[in-house]
């Protein structure tokens, strides 16, 4: 008898998604040549090419899976500390700022919880104003320490959370459940609620959320999008040890503070006077336009799979 | 000293040296963004032009290059600063194929134009930062006038101007210390310079603003 893991039944869900989004498109585009497919069909090439990565990531070996969330980090970070003001005496601590991000993974990869969870949090925190302080230069000092440590948190500490579920191994209940099937779950569900948002939104979208905020986000978008994101989650129901209840709960908690996350970062990026956080993705953006949401459903889903599992 | 197999021995390790590092570093390290490199396809020789803020603006340039074209790419680097010692002197001529140019005490026989001029007449490229020092980034300094004289003397010279954005941000002057910021580099398309040097120059300084606003 075959044995099929979870992991390998998802990979099959996600193709299907792509295939039959792919398929729509070309339909889309031959009964309604009229319109511009181009950012649309950009925008699921790139799916295809970050569910790829994403999904060799985490199926290969859970070292090359911290190496992935570590460059993510990395690349989330410089994508944020580029766009924002920086002085010439920031320099030595935003270089110890992003040594912070192998040692950060270095510690998932240990498995030291609690040292995982001060790190940042505590000892960079404690650390880098005195190295401001050490280059000399009163003048926007409060602003530099507190943007360094921002983006430390978000993209460093908040994004490690997905290299520490990794580590839940112990057999949860439920068949081949473990760390990496509760990363995919909760990679998927986030990631489904960001493009069913922005589907609803467009689709149905009327009354402005956070107008001044991000003028795109809707009450449409926001409901339908969250609605049917945990709807879908109980697809994906093999992937957690959870009932069907308590996936419903998890995956509503989850597209909610999905939601926060791309929220802040919108808050973000009109605060600094910008579109995109980078080009990397085409159709998407930077990377930190598409792990925004993680940022915030990675902590809040370990926490809870921690004190609950 | 100069013999053929040293030189293709030098050729060889700068372009390990961009194969192995520095590519890999632009690439994942800075994240190094490019526009217009099509630009570059010009055939040798030419002068590539740009602002100075870092010692990165040599390195990112010279990693956009195919490899096998880095042996006739020259750049112009001052004489008393990467002479100071003879470990610089010797890594500045392995790995990046640099011509020492005299800021100071010149003698006539090494003259800056002159041995430039030589260097495109027997083939070569040359890579010039016309502000003869690194400058704080922000802003395009005052631009020395040898590019002028190299374009008066050499008819039809063709010559390629290039911005290179944050690089001080990510190694200033002074520091050792590399912070990943991204940095972008664009190139205007090829051209040549035409008037008295004073027009030249800010021909030159025009493309170059240009490419700063982006």
């Amino acid at each position: 008898m075959i044995a099929f893991s979870p992991i390998l039944i998802m990979g099959v869900v996600i193709a299907a998604i792509l295939i039959a989004a792919t398929l729509l498109v070309a339909v889309l585009r031959r009964t309604r040549p009229g319109k511009d497919w181009s950012e649309l069909s950009a925008r699921i090439r790139s799916w295809w090419v970050m569910a790829g990565v994403f999904f060799a990531a985490i199926l290969v070996d859970s070292r090359v899976s911290l190496v992935f969330f570590a460059f993510l980090s990395f690349w989330a970070l410089k994508e944020f500390v580029t766009l924002i003001e920086t002085r010439p005496a920031d320099h030595r601590a935003l270089f110890w700022a992003f040594l912070a991000v192998p040692v950060q993974y270095v510690l998932v990869g240990m498995g030291w919880y609690g040292m995982f969870v001060l790190f940042i949090p505590v000892y960079m925190f404690l650390f880098l104003p005195l190295r401001l302080v050490i280059a000399g230069e009163a003048t926007g000092f409060v602003r530099s320490a507190s943007q360094i440590q921002w983006g430390l948190m978000a993209f460093v500490f908040g994004l490690s959370h997905l290299g520490y579920l990794l580590r839940f191994d112990e057999p949860l209940p439920g068949r081949g459940v473990d760390g990496r099937t509760l990363v995919l779950f909760l990679v998927f569900v986030t990631e489904m609620s960001d493009v069913l948002q922005y589907a609803w939104g467009k689709l149905f979208g009327r009354h402005k959320i956070l107008p001044t905020i991000s003028p795109n986000k809707t009450w449409e978008g926001f409901v339908g999008g969250i609605l049917s994101a945990s709807a879908l989650s109980l697809l994906v129901r093999f992937l957690t040890p959870f009932s069907v209840w308590e996936t419903l709960i998890v995956a509503l908690l989850i597209c909610v503070v999905g939601f926060f996350g791309g929220a802040v970062m919108s808050a973000v990026k009109r605060d600094l006077g910008t579109k995109d956080f980078g080009s990397l993705i085409p159709g998407h953006g930077g990377v930190l336009d598409r792990v925004d949401s993680l940022c915030y459903s990675a902590p809040i889903f370990f926490h809870y799979v921690r004190y609950f599992h | 000293m100069s013999g053929t197999s040293t030189n293709r021995l030098r050729d060889l390790a700068q372009i390990l040296f961009f194969a192995l590092l520095v590519r890999p570093f632009m690439a994942l390290f800075i994240g190094l963004r490019v526009r217009g490199r099509e630009h570059l396809s010009v055939p040798d020789p030419f002068v590539l032009v740009a602002n100075h803020s870092s010692h990165l603006d040599t390195l990112s340039l010279l990693s956009l290059f195919p490899l096998g074209r880095l042996c006739h790419l020259r750049p112009c680097a001052a004489a008393d600063y990467f002479g100071r010692n003879r470990a610089v002197l010797w890594l500045s001529r392995t790995l990046f194929n640099i011509l020492p140019i005299a800021r100071e005490n010149i003698r006539p026989e090494d003259h800056p134009i002159q041995r430039m001029r030589q260097t495109l007449e027997s083939g070569e490229s040359l890579l010039l930062f016309p502000e003869g020092t690194r400058g704080k980034g922000s802003e395009i300094g005052e631009l020395k006038s040898g590019v002028a004289y190299l374009a008066e003397q050499i008819p039809g010279l063709t010559v390629v101007p290039a911005y290179l954005e944050n690089m001080a941000r990510a190694l200033p002057k002074g520091e050792y210390l590399p912070v990943p910021f991204f940095c972008e580099v664009r190139f205007a398309p090829p051209r040549r310079l035409s008037g008295t040097r004073e027009q030249m120059l800010g021909q030159l300084r025009n493309d170059m603003e240009a490419l700063r606003r982006g």
